[in-house]
């Protein structure tokens, strides 16, 4: 008697409304759904995942949270000294520390989560193996992680425009936009390399590889205008081009106008999640027999 | 409410195991292989071939053509040996995995117990984990609120709620995860071997735990290896058997079906090869068995039947006293009781060179339902030198098969202490004036 008006009452959370809700469990064909909806219901468990991991990360470290900031930090001061001072690379008109700077952060942000996340899958095999819930919560929560990371690192940018008396443009409203577009390229990236994680443990040997690579692939180190008409759009096939450039530019209002690049590096973006998506659902049904 | 709880119709899954590797590889034919395996792999790819279909894949049905129905507040036990499939259909209906082939339907809400304390994390806290650990099992953060006290409480760990569970004590870690696990509130549950770890105390709490949530009237699907604990919760058992459902029907005909499907079994420990026996130069351990009244070796004895356990030893050197024992442990580790020969041809005779079987009658209605443990040994007298002592040399199962032993006098509950002994009563309508004047 007591169950049945427990049963009665909606109960908030996760499960609400899964009362009448009837599960079919049945072998997958062709093209699966996203289940969306289903990933919303589970926000909850996505936000633990996120607390977990930031609750862990600086446990029994000495530096703690700060290591957020020094790795960015003191990749800019060694650009600074070598491309800046030695090579004596254009900058855009922007004092070097904080055109490199600016363009570490959401860099930092976008490697971090590249490289928790395409771990994140084999890192949770227990939970895979043990308990259903939407899979695409374990990476989202991975690239989340680093959100405060990132707050920190943007912190230390303010810092720094306050030193070198940058005052933000009015550009500064679209930056909302360009941290879309690198959660975005970060989370699609991810969603593919965790995959192919669980089935080809390769993957952890390119990632060094790639980011190291991606880095000089992007312009961190040296300002896009380098680069001439038509390569320059072609240049935005990498979508951390446009994060890059696009948050300089709302940022520190650089002479890099959002133009054809930043709609090229928007859709190879959206293309990459999108397809990430996709591959991480069509894969997800064998995670927990082969991870 | 309609009248199924879940569906499962044909529902099959094939694994795809690699060809068993060699048992031993030596360090250069690991390095030669794995130099190798990039190129091997590569031609995979361009051949179309994938990787784990190479020519040494090998394909098994864990499950196939398994159908049955259950009906909501309905117990249902799962069983069957290792490898039968039991825990690939818990994972197909957890929707872990999916199934190969057939389709299944289950309605309500699912929460499935397969491991005690999925998730737990070493840093965090007690605290931090109940939480994190709720989330995981599908509950609210409103809900983990509202049972959080009730929760601590059922795990006694109030004192170390703050501290990091990487100093709580195995035991202390068990009842927080379970604590957790035991408060979800799902319409259907589905629990695996939950309570194969732990201490005795911890798993009878759990088992109790389990009993309430079957009253609740809620759906319950339960695999587990302890036979008792199936037939005291379950009032129906499905019996797996290398993937295939072999029976499904009562508790109890199940596990007796399960129990008497192969000899392989804990009931019996015998030596072959004398050298690796127990004992030495004077006797020598050979077998233990446990036979039930009609003589078959027995790893379930039926609560009310007598049952026998035989020793069978080689003694090598003849004239010396000798005195055979066995002591019986329940899951708990309490020595129940001890025996000694009680047998006088032999008390205080030397004996003899030859092979030997000595037997111990076990009447009916002695010992309680669980696991029993013998460990056995054989002692010479005058001096006094133990020969051998085997410890757990063998197990096996007390089960109150219909439930209605008569020792229970009509309680349908369980029914607590070491051991079930059967007593005679009367009981008279009025006041015993005999004894009153004593």
């Amino acid at each position: 008697m007591i169950s049945a008006s427990k049963a009665g009452i909606p109960k908030p959370g996760p499960l609400n409304g899964a009362n009448s809700r009837i599960i079919r469990i049945e072998p997958s064909k062709g093209w699966v759904s996203l289940k969306l909806r289903e990933l919303w219901e589970y926000r909850e468990l996505m936000y633990f995942l996120t607390w977990r991991d930031l609750k862990v990360r600086y446990k029994q470290t000495f530096l703690g949270v700060l290591w957020a900031v020094i790795q960015p930090f003191f990749t800019m001061v060694v650009f600074s000294l070598f491309f800046g001072r030695l090579a004596k690379m254009p900058s855009d008109g922007i004092p070097y520390p904080i055109f490199a700077f600016s363009a570490l952060v959401p860099w930092t942000f976008f490697t971090n989560g590249l490289t928790q996340a395409s771990n994140s899958l084999v890192g949770s095999a227990n939970l895979i193996t043990k308990v259903y819930f939407p899979r695409l919560a374990i990476p989202i929560a991975s690239v989340l992680v680093g959100t405060v990371d990132f707050v920190l690192a943007f912190a230390i940018l303010l810092c720094m425009m306050l030193y070198y008396g940058i005052i933000p443009t009015v550009n500064i409203v679209w930056l909302p936009l360009f941290l879309v577009l690198v959660i975005f390229t970060s989370l699609g990236v991810s969603l593919w390399l965790s995959a192919l994680n669980v089935q080809f443990r390769d993957v952890k040997y390119v990632i060094p590889f790639l980011t190291q690579f991606w880095l000089f692939a992007t312009p961190i180190a040296y300002p896009s205008s380098l680069l001439h008409e038509p390569w320059r759009t072609l240049y935005g096939l990498n979508p951390m081009v446009g994060v890059v450039e696009g948050f300089r530019w709302a940022m520190l209002g650089a002479k890099t106008a959002p133009g054809p690049m930043m709609i090229v590096s928007a859709s190879v973006a959206s293309l990459v999640l999108a397809s990430g998506a996709i591959y991480f659902r069509r894969m997800e049904k064998i995670f927990a027999d082969i991870v | 409410m309609s009248g199924i709880a879940i569906r499962v119709d044909n529902i099959g899954k094939k694994y795809r195991i690699g060809h068993v590797e060699q048992n031993y590889r030596t360090l250069m034919e690991t390095v030669k292989d794995s130099f190798y395996a990039p190129f091997k792999n590569l031609s995979n790819l361009f051949t179309g071939k994938r990787a784990p279909k190479s020519e040494h894949a090998d394909e098994i049905w864990a499950l196939k053509n398994v159908s049955f129905e259950v009906s909501p507040g309905e117990v249902m036990g799962i069983i069957g040996r290792n490898g039968a499939g039991k825990s690939t259909l818990l994972k197909i209906l957890s929707r872990i995995t999916e199934p190969t082939s057939g389709y299944g339907e289950i309605r309500g809400r699912v929460g499935s117990l397969l491991e005690v304390g999925t998730g737990f994390h070493a840093e965090l806290t007690g605290r931090e984990n109940i939480y994190l650990n709720g989330a995981i099992l599908g509950m609210s953060r409103n809900d983990i609120r509202r049972q959080f006290d009730e929760m601590v409480s059922f795990a006694e760990v109030e004192k170390f709620i703050d501290t990091p569970v990487k100093r709580y004590s195995s035991g202390m870690y068990l009842r927080l995860a379970f604590a957790v696990a035991a408060h979800l509130e799902p319409e259907i549950l589905i629990v695996d071997e939950v309570l194969a770890v732990g201490d005795a105390r911890f798993q009878k709490k759990c088992l109790n735990k389990m009993e309430e949530v079957g009253h609740n009237g809620r759906t319950v699907l339960f695999v587990s290896h302890n036979m008792p604990a199936v037939t005291r919760l379950c009032n129906r058992a499905i019996l797996l058997e290398g993937g295939n459902l072999k029976m499904d029907g009562p508790a109890h005909k199940a596990v007796g079906a399960y129990l008497n499907s192969d000899n392989n079994n804990s009931a019996v420990h015998e030596w072959f090869e004398p050298a690796k026996a127990p004992g030495n130069d004077i006797a020598r351990l050979r077998a233990i068995r446990v036979r039930s009244s009609e003589g078959k070796i027995a790893e379930i004895v039926n609560i009310t039947e007598p049952f026998a356990i035989e020793m069978e030893y080689d003694i090598l050197q003849p004239g010396c006293l000798l005195m055979p024992w066995h002591h019986f442990f329940n899951e708990e580790g309490v020595r129940l009781f001890e025996s000694h020969d009680t047998d006088e041809t032999w008390q205080a005779r030397e004996r003899p060179a030859g092979r030997y079987v000595s037997t111990i009658w076990i009447y009916g209605n002695l010992l309680t339902e669980g696991i029993i443990y013998v460990s056995s040994g054989l002692t010479r007298l005058r001096p006094t030198k133990r020969m051998f002592h085997e410890r757990y040399a063998i197990s096996f199962q007390v089960v109150d098969q219909d439930n209605n032993s008569p020792t229970k006098g009509g309680w349908e509950g369980a029914m607590e202490g070491a051991v079930r002994p059967f007593f005679r009563w009367t009981t008279k309508l009025g006041q015993n004036t005999d004894m009153l004047a004593v």
